[in-house]
């Protein structure tokens, strides 16, 4: 039963993108790298603080996945989640103004750039432990089951994630019990510092999954349109009963793990390697070879994205600070002495 | 604090009573479900969940494999998305695998998510030592948990609270962490034939004195009600206070007990050294300081891991003569006469 | 200088990969910067051309340093951090108590002294009755004073007190001394001495001042040593560098105005406690502070705060008979304000020459933290504000 880089074959009408869905892909994408570029210039600044994990690079991932999902589905991301965040719908203020500390923020300030919650589109973090997320989307996907309700739990997490004894657990767990989960493994590479090859005794995650009896399947991460097709051939097969599902997408972060760091755990030349497979670049380049996509249109989606992210700082900038008094609030239910 | 007084009172144990409150929890609450390891065809380590499985199916009673961290985070998970999980760790030793789901998520998310994410779980232990079973399998770590903000902690003590404080944390919006001492499953008791719910917000006075406090949680409060039995026939009317939540503690009782007989003596079966009782020293300090007559007195497990034989065990163990001692100590003079 | 971490509070500058007149666009890597991490590549977010740039490599700046200014595209954007929020303490009243309270340590005392702590006026918190109460009481009873209770008459009197004269002040002279000593040839040691005065008319000042203080009840006059605190407290809002603390090679200012107030000790020494944050204290306040400060420093009942916190020490020697003072700066501060005696002298104004009343103000200051420039404002600013003492 060898599910690796296999699975149903790509209905032919899939294949024929349209215009629409073109400029939808390629704004999704220039939406969350603008927005990332402007979290390292704000971080740098100051304005944003604590740790704060990039997505550049990653975009196709994002944005292959969460337009598929429905709006019923939930999604169990890591501290490298605005990406997801931002196509979710999360608003692009409310993500900034999180970052801020603002009361404003999707969390109230409280969770920071590592713990982006909003609940009204089941997007349920943002966790900051590796492979930490892992089981509570087992459990919303339990919740689904017993219910008898349809819906998908997407769960995202990196490759260093791979390595926990949590997604061990989880793999197996999620497999006996036939959950709904769609597993979305980030596979960049690199688990902060340490490369993949140095720290996994196998390196064919998807294989790791299908060893827990789940189907897999295992993409081109820079490739939007691979990433796309994939997902819906997972939800497919996840939203019809099917059991759990595992895709390993293989990407790359072209920033440091965390805001700054020197790189010193890989070479510049790699990095630039890596920049010729950039993810906007390459479904540019695809979507005007097959015109769909003109140079103009470039433009304008850059003006637009400028101007939303220009609203979205502004946005944080005029936010307020959650009283000091209400310190305690909301770390239980009830009222009382928490 | 005695529900149905009216109705008729059965010969129960401590186990049937924890039986009696997931049969009523499964059978009133679909959303309810127990989930652990052997809760479903072994019956449960301790036979709490014996013939539940037969009763509810095996989509209310699930086993899990040895996965701690996966079920307790599933459980986490399925509360937030609308469940009432009951998830059984078998014993609090091996829930430090789960530390970081129970402590990262399940206390933390509603404070991270700014309040839009609660998570109404129940998570039941047993807990404590007694039977030989050595270091790896004696261990009272209460106060880890309660020393977590966003967690609400349980010890009953008593056959009623072991019926009745399930119900009442199912109906918590946030996570509770329910410690049964695993020396208490076999003891026989009365209980009130309709008894149900009970309150988790406040501590009792289990026995009724002047002279001194004497303030225990779990295991031990049946050895602290046998040392107030011994201190009696020397004399000295001790009060026992049963703490029955140990997060939030219930201050007012223990500091108007305290108030009243300038005394305290605190067992806790943890390591005396950052246990609980210490917590409690901390807050007697605070809010009775002038009505003390007398340092306060801490009976704890000593500063060694749990031996297999069973005089050390014993000797480890908070036990009543060490209890009795320690309130003779707090007297003084008028201690001894 | 970027935050380029979490824990960055500073960075050195290595390399510029620009200059002034290189064009740079947003996005290029204009220097690299060593953390403790290691070397990282700093990259401009803004399009222009590099106008100046002010940090040399090799430069150790704390983050929020402007490196460099553009021109043209971009307008130069300083790097500002935001301020970190502050956090109040909470505070919880305790529950008031209706019996008289006594602290184990006081009841212990009392016990052995045969003295009833219920008749004892509690000085603790919430009116406890504490040790050092009981202590006073068994004082009091060694005089004569009435203090114990029938019952307890079979304890007799207790020995008297190991020097007694001493254990009030609380203060060990000799140790004092030597502390002193070590203080002030540290300090000349350490500190790059420059020194200023300038001669201040008070004709005004005092003038005011005996107008104030003739429609004040006695117990309420204000000092001339009140005003000059007060004068010196907002003069400081001219020159912060004269107020603050130098400490591991930097100088941290302080936005409150912690005046020590130089005292002399009747079994000799002087010490300078402060009277704290002058700058929020009205005249009258600085003088009830002051009056009672002294009152305090002479019994020896000071507390920690008042030793540690001075931003700055004023000594006034006037009554002393001393003109001008030149004092040694007490580290970590970074200055010390004198003032001597009153003294008429012939002075020159408006053309006239007449005589007024005159005190020379000095200033001892750190040359690593202020200039002489700066110093003479502060002196200057002094002067202005006695000239004005209904403002103060």
């Amino acid at each position: 039963m060898n599910h690796l880089a296999s699975g149903p074959e790509p209905s032919p009408d899939f294949l024929q993108l349209d215009r629409n869905e073109a400029l939808s892909l390629l704004r999704s994408m220039v939406r969350i790298r603008r927005f990332e570029e402007k979290c390292a210039e704000l971080y740098a600044a100051g304005k944003i603080r604590g740790f704060l994990h990039l997505y550049i690079g990653e975009e196709a991932i994002a944005a292959g996945v969460m337009p598929l999902l429905d709006a019923d589905d939930a999604i169990v991301s890591t501290y490298r989640e605005h990406g997801h965040a931002l196509l979710r719908g999360v608003p692009p203020g409310a993500v900034m103004a999180e970052m801020f500390g603002k009361v404003q923020g999707c969390s109230r300030g409280r969770g920071g750039s590592m713990h982006l919650f909003d609940v009204s589109k089941r997007f349920y973090g943002g966790n900051a432990i590796v492979a930490g997320g892992i089981p509570i989307a087992l459990g919303l996907a339990l919740a689904d089951k017993m219910q008898g309700r349809r819906h998908v739990t997407a769960c995202l997490f990196g490759d260093g994630a791979v390595a926990e004894g949590e997604f061990h657990e989880s793999m197996n767990l999620a497999a006996l019990w036939k959950l709904p989960v769609l597993f979305l493994c980030e596979n960049n590479q690199y688990a902060m510092g340490t490369a993949i090859d140095r720290y996994e005794s196998e390196q064919n995650l998807a294989l790791k999954a299908q060893s827990y009896r789940m189907g897999v399947e295992r993409v081109d991460g820079m490739d939007v349109l691979a990433v796309r097709a994939a997902t819906r051939r997972g939800l497919e097969l996840v939203r019809g009963g099917g059991g759990p599902w595992f895709i390993e997408l293989v990407t790359y972060r072209f920033r440091a793990h965390s805001a700054y760091d020197p790189e010193l755990y890989r070479s510049k030349d790699e990095v630039k390697q890596w920049r010729k497979r950039d993810p906007i670049v390459l479904f540019e380049a695809l979507a005007s070879e097959r015109g769909l996509v003109g140079p103009d249109d470039k433009v304008v989606i850059e003006q637009e994205i400028d101007a939303e992210v220009a609203a979205a700082v502004a946005f944080a900038e005029a936010g307020s600070l959650e009283p000091v008094g209400d310190l305690t609030k909301d770390v239980c239910a009830s009222r009382g002495t928490p | 604090m005695t529900n149905g007084t009216a109705a008729p009172a059965r010969k129960t144990t401590y186990r049937e009573a924890v039986r009696a409150a997931l049969r009523e929890a499964l059978r009133s609450d679909e959303r309810v479900f127990l989930m652990g390891e052997d809760v479903g065809r072994y019956g449960g380590s301790y036979a709490c969940s014996l013939g539940l499985l037969e009763e509810f199916g095996p989509e209310r009673v699930r086993d899990t494999p040895l996965s701690e961290a996966a079920f307790v985070g599933a459980g986490i998970g399925a509360a937030m998305a609308g469940m009432r999980p009951i998830v059984e760790i078998m014993t609090v030793n091996f829930s430090l695998l789960a530390l970081d789901q129970i402590l990262n998520n399940a206390a933390t998310l509603r404070h991270m998510s700014g309040g839009q994410v609660g998570v109404p779980l129940v998570i039941r232990m047993a807990t404590g030592a007694g039977r030989q079973v050595a270091a790896q399998h004696s261990h009272s770590l209460e106060n880890f948990y309660a020393h977590i903000p966003g967690l609400k902690v349980l010890a009953p003590a008593t056959i009623e609270d072991a019926r009745g404080m399930l119900a009442t944390a199912l109906e918590d919006p946030d996570p509770v962490i329910l410690f049964e001492h695993a020396m208490l499953y076999p003891v026989e008791g009365e209980l009130a034939a309709d008894a149900g719910a009970v309150p988790i917000d406040r501590a009792a006075i289990r026995r009724a004195g002047k002279d001194a406090t004497i303030i225990a949680y779990g295991g031990t409060v049946a050895k602290s009600l046998a040392a107030a039995q011994t201190l009696a026939e020397r004399g000295v009317d001790a009060e026992v206070i049963d703490l029955r939540t140990l997060r939030p503690l219930d201050d007012d009782t223990i500091v108007a007990s305290v108030t009243r007989t300038r005394r305290a003596v605190i067992v806790d079966e943890g390591w005396r050294t950052g246990s609980l009782a210490a917590e409690v020293c901390a807050r007697i300090v605070e809010k009775a300081f002038y009505d003390l007559d007398a340092p306060i007195a801490r009976v704890c497990t000593e500063e060694v891991p749990i031996p297999y034989a069973k005089h050390l065990e014993e000797a480890a163990l908070p036990q009543p003569a060490k209890i009795v001692d320690a309130v003779l100590g707090t007297m003084g003079e008028a201690g001894h006469g | 200088m970027p935050s380029l971490g979490a824990d960055m509070d500073a960075g050195t500058l290595v390399e510029w990969h620009v200059g002034p007149g290189t064009v740079v666009k947003r996005g290029d890597v204009v220097a690299l910067v060593e953390t403790d991490k290691g070397i990282v590549e700093v990259e401009i977010w803004e399009s222009g051309t590099i106008d100046a740039v002010l940090v040399a490599p090799g430069t150790k700046v704390p983050v929020g340093t402007v490196l460099a200014t553009t021109r043209a595209d971009g307008a130069p954007t300083p790097a500002t951090a935001a301020p970190p929020a502050v956090l109040n303490p909470p505070v919880s009243p305790a529950a008031p108590h209706a019996e008289v309270r006594a602290s184990p340590a006081a009841k212990q005392l009392a016990r052995e002294q045969g003295i009833d702590v219920t008749k004892l006026h509690g000085t603790g918190p919430h009116d406890t009755v504490t040790r050092a109460d009981v202590e006073r009481a068994v004082g009091a009873t060694a005089t004569g004073a009435p203090a114990t209770s029938p019952e307890h008459e079979r304890m007799q009197a207790p020995p008297p007190p190991a020097a007694a004269a001493e254990r009030p002040s609380g203060i060990d002279t000799a140790g004092m001394r030597r502390a002193i000593a070590a203080a002030m040839a540290r300090s000349k040691r350490e500190i790059p001495h420059y020194y200023l005065s300038a001669d201040i008319d008070l004709a005004a000042t005092i003038a005011w001042l005996e107008g104030d203080n003739a429609r004040r009840p006695v117990t309420e006059r204000i000092l001339l040593a009140a005003l000059l605190l007060k004068a010196t407290a907002s003069a400081i809002r001219e020159v912060p560098e004269i107020n603050g603390h130098f400490v591991d090679g930097v100088f941290r200012p302080s936005s409150a105005a912690h005046l020590g107030v130089a005292i002399s000790l009747r079994q000799g020494g002087l010490i300078a406690p402060a009277i704290h944050d002058v700058q929020d204290k009205s005249v009258a306040e600085v003088q009830i502070a002051l009056r009672d400060l002294v009152a305090r420093t002479r019994v020896g009942r000071l507390r920690s705060s008042e030793m540690s916190d001075p931003t700055l020490t004023v000594t006034n020697l006037g009554d002393q008979g001393v003109e001008s003072v030149f004092g040694v700066i007490y580290p970590p501060q970074v200055a010390l304000v004198g003032f001597g005696r009153v003294v008429e002298r012939p002075w020159a104004s408006g053309g006239m020459l007449g005589v007024r009343p005159i005190v020379t103000a000095t200033l001892s200051a750190d040359h690593r933290v202020s200039d002489g420039h700066r110093g003479g404002v502060f002196l200057a600013a002094v002067n202005r504000l006695l000239q004005r003492p209904e403002e103060l």
